[in-house]
Formats: structure tokens, C-alpha cells, sequence
């Protein structure tokens, strides 16, 4: 693994001398009593994802063995080894929202954007398999009582029907059109 | 000047609440009229959100429900800062909100103040007999504490229901150079929303309840563990910490007692079994969420080996009133062995989904009923699945059962955190059933076979029966499946996955291609 990478982001915002090596991105995230799980947060806080490179430094400076690190991280559905897409959807499949025909507003997504829920976030050959649209499956986002429930590129919104959501990603896809522009 | 509420928790912010206190701080300040906008939490009356709440010069507060940002001028022409007659006709008002017999209904001990307040005001905290609790705790010993909460009745409510206070006094008596309080906030089961209410919509009762714990067994740091779904609930509580450390009531000093208690945010990663005590320690030790074998409990041995007392966000947050007004009026309220209330939460296909808080011995049917008003889809309500993805499914038969823990267990249920989640007619049960075991599968932390392997094997076996391998074998082999499960697995992820399963064939056999009657299998269960 090359530690001397380094990170050319798409955000436009980030031009070289904000990018990052993944040796200084471990060390800006150490701070004693943070443990592994914490550092990994604020990784992927910082640049929305957590670089598979990182796995040597994080383990040498945690005095931990590369398998541990690598297996938090992919124990846990929240950290991504690649970047996100320009517009994720997580879309709540679980009892709640079932009820309240989260399986049929499944497929109209799918339909919609013509992607695929249940990309492996874990597979590092097609981080972007889906397109510039991520559908993920979360279990619960704890407002059973508004659903269907999502999260657009994390914000939430309840009382889903299919008209909102076509309209909500509509406006996600502008708000990222303008920022890339 | 009119006070003017505009809720501040995820649910209303999900529903649009921050582009309506836009439009009011707009449409004010364009009519020149003086308005207080306060942003409160919730009341837990979800169906009515975002609900705003305009004080009247009575110091009644006036309820608009369902309010979208285009309402705000028509309300404004109406009169709603002056509270003008024409206003309390608007189809968006909801009268005075302590009123409506949805809250007014209800006992609300732990969610005494969400939604009167403003979450993050500490004043208003003190003002509506905050601390209280607290002070009282100061001034007792450690036994002393730990009796009037055993005293309490006061059930773990995060689903287990073991006693709180015996917990407690086995890390009080524990030794150990280092204990923690730990507060389990991974609420991760489908259809509950109980503890995200309290973080997001007071921060500082679960603060002092776990401060009271600190002080009951000699802790002097506390974890929250909070699920990375609820980044609101994370930054009310992160917020609410620091400023209760500068007024004094966290640190090296709690209220001036000399006592030292120190409280932390640890954020998930969004792994469900960390729900798992065991599991959820694991991972606030940075590890992977992998359930431990208990013995040793972790009262005994918990976080990094030391004593720890580990509760879920509502049995914590309902130490503050224990100790603010005695054991004696926490336990007056209840059944049986259920004493006090419990937070229901309604939640799925129905019309008035929400918070509940009433004492054990309500049934199903009048929260169905009487609060939740029916299904949304105006069919008929076919089955509830009580305590989670881990819980039964109850069919109408069930549905006027006292709900108290020993009751629910006598029919193979469970209470759990109290989410009932609705299903109409249209639901398939077998689906249902089926989507439990794919859970588990995907859930599972893999340290034991019944659960790793099971629930894969019970996707299939399930899936074989609604494909049309009706034979008895199949049957057999899932309920015997279904027996190594709840027998052989470490913790409640495969211990319960079966729970779901197994009322759904009892119960629902034809939608899995079965014969309606199976007595013979009713009783056996």
C-alpha cells in the first residue's frame, strides 16, 4: 500500500494544498482517549470517506494489527472505503416503514433513477457501480410514527410518497449540479 | 411579546419545522410585530407535527398542527400573534394543546417536560423541577440509593426489565479503582423513538439521571452510546453536556457537593447488535460490536474489564423523578411486577402515530384505539408487533391483554422499549417473517453459530415454504430451527429473531400457503 497518496478529491472546493496524505489525516484525527471507532468518525466526517490507505498508519499509531483495523471498519454498515456518490438516498426498510409501503417506494426509486439498492459499500471494484445515484437499505431512522422515512444526502424526511421523493431528488441533484458548477 | 414554539427535533426538522420558523421570523418582522420565537421539542404528539404553539395572554399555548411554511401568512392575516378569535377557526388550529385528550390522557412522568421547554435551556430546566432529583441523591449514601431505586420498581426499559436498582447495587458493592455509567442510546428497533424524544427533547434529565447513577455507585465517568442515525440527538446532547458543565452540574464538582462526574458522546457506526449490552461495549471500546459470553455480568466487569452500571436512555431518565418525589409515588403507578409507566410508542400504519406514556396495564387495543385512532390506510389493523423486530406478532385475539411484562410473557410476547409497530390487511405476514430472519442474517455479529448460520438457513427454509414446499417437513425444520435459536444462541439478536417468526405461523398460517388451523401447533408453541 503507497502511504505517500495523495488525495485528489472531486469536491471543487478541495484544491492541492487541502488534500491529504493519509499519514497526516491519521495524525490530525489521533487525540488521546479517542478510540479506533472514533478516529475512523472523524476520517470519514473530514472527507466522507475512510481511504483504504489509512489502515497502515491508523494501525501503527493505534499499536494495533492491520486486520483489526480493517475489520472495524468493515463490521460497521456506517464507514464507506470509497467515496460517496454525489447523491446517496437511504431509504428506512424496516418494519415501520414497511407498513407504510416502503417496499413499493423501493421500487419506484429504483425505477426513478434506474440504480440498484445493495451496492456493497465494502466493494472497493465498484465504488460507483450504481452511478452518480447511491440507493442504500438503513434499518430505522427513528420516526416510525412519519413514515416512509429517507435521508437525502443526510438530511432526513418523513411521510414519504413517491411524488416527494421524485421532487426531493430533483432539488438534491441541482443543489450538487450548482456546487460542481 | 407573543412567545411563538416551533419544534426543534428531528421529527418536525424531517417534516419542514425550520423553513416554517423562517417564514414566521420573515412575516414578523415584515408586520413589525414582536414575536419570541422559542424552539421547543416535541409534546410526542408526532401526527400533529410540526405543531406550533403560540402562548396566549392567558399563558394557555395554542396549537397549529401539520403547519407547511405557506400557512405562516395566512396565519399571521388571522390573527395568531394576537390570538384574535378568527384564528382559533383556522382548519390548522388544534386549540390548547395540554388539552387535546391524545396528551392530556396520558402520564407523563419521564416525559414530564418534553415539549413544554426549550431542550437546551438550562433555566428552563430548573423551572420545571429540574435537579430536584439530584439534589435528593446528594444527600443520601450510596445504600440508601440504591434501596429507594430497588424500592422504585423501576424495570430496565430498554427490553430486558431486570431491576435497576439490584444492578446498581451490585457496581456499588463491586471494587474497582475505575467504574463507568454507560447509557445505551443504539435504539435501533424498528418503531420505537422513545430515547431519541428524550435527547433531542431534554437532555438534561437523562444528564442528571446519570449523574444520580454516577453518585448511587461510585462512577465517575459516564459513555452515552448514541447510533449514528440520530446526528440530532448527538449535537442536542454534546450541546446540553457542555452547557451543563459550565452551570456547574457536571465536572469536578457537582453542585458544589465536592463530588466529581463526568459525562461523554460515543457515536455508532451503525451496527444494530450494539444494542447488545455486551456488544455495545465492545464498541465504545473501539472494537467491533461482537457480543461477549456473560458471566462476568458488567455490573462486575463491563467497560475495560472495570464496574459498570449499563441502562437504557429511559430507565435513566426516569431516575430524576424517582428521587425527586419518592420511590413510593414512581411505584404507585403499574401492575403486578410492571411498576410505573411505560413510553409507548405507536408507530407504523396509523393514523395518530406517537408517544404514549401511561402506566403498565393499558392494553393494546385502547392505545390502538383511543390513541392511535385507527390505521392511516383506513383498513383494518391485522396484526401489532410489539417490542421491536425481536418482538411477537400479536393478532387481534391478543389485543386486550393488559400489557405488563409477566402478561406478555405468559403468551410468548414481550413488552421490550414499547414500540408497537401496525400492520393493516394488506400485509403479508410470511414476508414479515421472512424479512426477520434476513435481518438477523444481516445483523448478526457472527460470534455464534445458531444465530450466524440460522438465520441464513431460516431465510431459506421460510422462502422454500412460500415457494411451495408446504410439506410438514419444512414446517418442522423451521420450528425446530427456530428452537436452536431461542436455546443455543449467546444474546437476544438469535435468542428472538424466532419471536416474529414464530407468531407469524401460529397465528398467520395462511399467508405462508398453510392451513388456517394448527392447533396442535398453537399449543406446542
Amino acid at each position: 500500500m503507497n502511504n505517500k497518496r495523495i488525495y485528489a478529491l472531486e469536491d471543487p472546493h478541495l484544491d492541492e494544498t487541502t488534500a491529504t496524505a493519509p499519514d497526516e489525516l491519521v495524525r490530525r484525527h489521533l487525540q488521546p482517549g479517542r478510540t479506533l471507532l472514533a478516529v475512523l468518525h472523524a476520517i470519514q466526517d473530514e472527507v466522507g470517506f475512510v481511504p483504504p490507505d489509512t489502515v497502515v498508519p491508523l494501525a501503527k499509531a493505534m499499536n494495533l494489527s492491520r486486520a483489526e483495523v480493517h475489520g472495524v471498519i468493515t463490521y460497521y454498515h456506517h464507514f464507506r472505503t470509497a467515496p460517496p456518490a454525489a447523491v446517496t438516498v437511504q431509504l428506512c426498510r424496516a418494519e415501520s416503514c414497511r407498513s407504510m409501503g416502503s417496499e413499493a417506494l423501493a421500487q419506484h426509486i429504483e425505477a426513478h433513477t434506474g440504480c440498484r439498492f445493495g451496492q456493497h459499500r465494502h466493494d472497493d471494484a465498484h465504488p460507483h457501480a450504481s452511478g452518480p445515484v447511491a440507493l442504500e437499505s438503513v434499518y430505522c431512522l427513528g420516526q416510525c410514527a412519519l413514515s416512509p422515512t429517507m435521508t437525502i444526502n443526510g438530511t432526513l424526511h418523513a411521510k414519504l410518497t413517491p411524488q416527494k421523493f421524485d421532487a426531493l431528488l430533483a432539488a438534491a441533484t441541482a443543489t450538487h449540479t450548482e456546487e460542481v458548477a | 411579546m407573543t412567545r411563538i414554539y416551533v419544534p426543534r427535533d428531528s421529527s418536525a426538522l424531517a417534516l419542514g419545522a425550520d423553513a416554517i420558523a423562517e417564514a414566521i421570523e420573515r412575516e414578523a418582522a415584515q408586520r413589525d410585530v414582536a414575536v419570541e420565537l422559542v424552539r421547543n421539542g416535541t409534546r410526542g404528539l408526532l401526527y400533529l407535527e410540526p405543531l406550533i404553539e403560540v402562548e396566549a395572554a392567558d399563558g394557555k399555548r395554542i396549537g397549529y398542527a401539520n403547519v407547511e411554511p405557506h400557512d405562516v401568512a395566512a396565519l399571521f392575516d388571522a390573527g395568531l400573534v394576537e390570538g384574535k378569535p378568527d384564528v382559533r377557526s383556522h382548519p390548522r388550529c388544534v386549540g390548547v394543546v395540554d388539552e387535546i385528550p391524545y396528551l392530556a390522557k396520558q402520564q407523563r412522568l419521564t416525559f414530564a417536560r418534553i415539549g413544554i421547554t426549550d431542550p437546551l435551556s438550562t433555566d428552563d430546566y430548573v423551572a420545571h423541577g429540574g435537579l430536584e432529583g439530584l439534589r435528593h441523591a446528594l444527600a443520601m449514601t450510596s445504600a440508601a440509593a440504591c434501596d429507594a431505586l430497588i424500592e422504585s420498581g423501576l424495570r430496565g426499559r430498554g427490553g430486558a426489565a431486570f431491576p435497576a436498582g439490584i444492578k446498581w447495587r451490585t457496581v456499588a458493592q463491586a471494587h474497582g479503582d475505575q467504574k463507568y455509567v454507560v447509557c445505551n442510546a443504539d435504539e435501533g428497533d424498528s418503531g420505537t423513538f422513545s430515547d431519541r424524544l428524550i435527547m433531542e427533547s431534554d437532555p438534561y434529565v437523562l444528564i442528571e439521571g446519570m449523574t444520580i447513577a454516577g453518585l448511587s455507585t461510585g462512577a465517575t465517568v459516564g459513555h452515552i452510546y448514541v447510533r449514528s442515525e440520530y446526528p440530532h440527538s448527538i449535537a442536542t446532547l454534546e450541546e446540553a453536556i457542555r452547557r451543563a458543565r459550565a452551570a456547574g452540574w457536571l465536572g469536578d464538582d457537582v453542585l458544589g457537593s465536592g463530588r466529581r462526574f463526568e459525562l461523554f458522546v460515543a457515536k455508532g457506526a451503525g451496527a444494530y447488535v450494539c444494542g447488545e449490552e455486551t456488544a455495545l461495549l465492545e464498541s465504545l471500546e473501539g472494537k467491533r460490536g461482537i457480543v461477549r459470553a456473560k458471566p462476568p455480568l458488567p455490573a462486575l466487569a463491563g467497560l475495560y474489564g472495570k464496574p459498570t452500571v449499563i441502562n437504557n436512555v429511559i430507565t435513566l431518565a426516569t431516575v430524576p423523578i424517582i428521587f425527586a418525589k419518592g420511590a413510593a409515588f414512581y411505584k404507585d403507578f403499574g401492575m403486578g411486577r410492571s411498576r410505573g409507566t411505560l413510553p409507548f410508542q405507536i408507530a407504523g400504519n396509523v393514523k395518530q402515530g406517537g408517544l404514549v406514556e401511561l402506566a403498565f396495564g393499558v392494553t393494546l387495543r385502547e392505545l390502538l384505539v383511543d390513541y392511535g385512532g385507527g390505521t392511516a390506510s383506513g383498513r383494518p389493523a391485522r396484526a401489532v408487533q410489539v417490542g421491536g423486530p425481536l418482538g411477537t406478532y400479536l393478532p387481534e385475539s391478543q389485543w386486550d391483554i393488559p400489557i405488563d411484562y409477566e402478561a406478555y410473557a405468559a403468551v410468548g410476547a414481550v413488552v421490550g422499549h414499547g414500540g408497537l409497530v401496525v400492520h393493516d390487511d394488506t400485509s403479508n405476514l410470511a414476508d414479515l417473517a421472512q424479512y426477520a430472519m434476513e435481518f438477523c442474517a444481516l445483523e448478526s455479529c457472527g460470534k455464534c453459530t445458531p444465530c450466524r448460520i440460522g438465520s441464513t438457513r431460516g431465510v431459506e427454509v421460510i422462502a422454500k415454504i412460500r415457494n411451495g414446499d408446504r410439506s410438514e417437513k419444512q414446517v418442522t425444520l423451521l420450528r425446530d430451527l427456530c428452537d436452536t435459536m431461542v436455546s443455543g444462541s449467546l444474546c437476544a439478536m438469535g435468542g428472538m429473531t424466532p419471536y416474529p417468526v414464530i407468531s407469524a405461523l401460529n397465528h398467520f398460517p395462511e399467508d405462508f400457503g398453510l392451513e388456517t388451523v394448527q392447533p396442535a401447533a398453537i399449543a406446542a408453541a
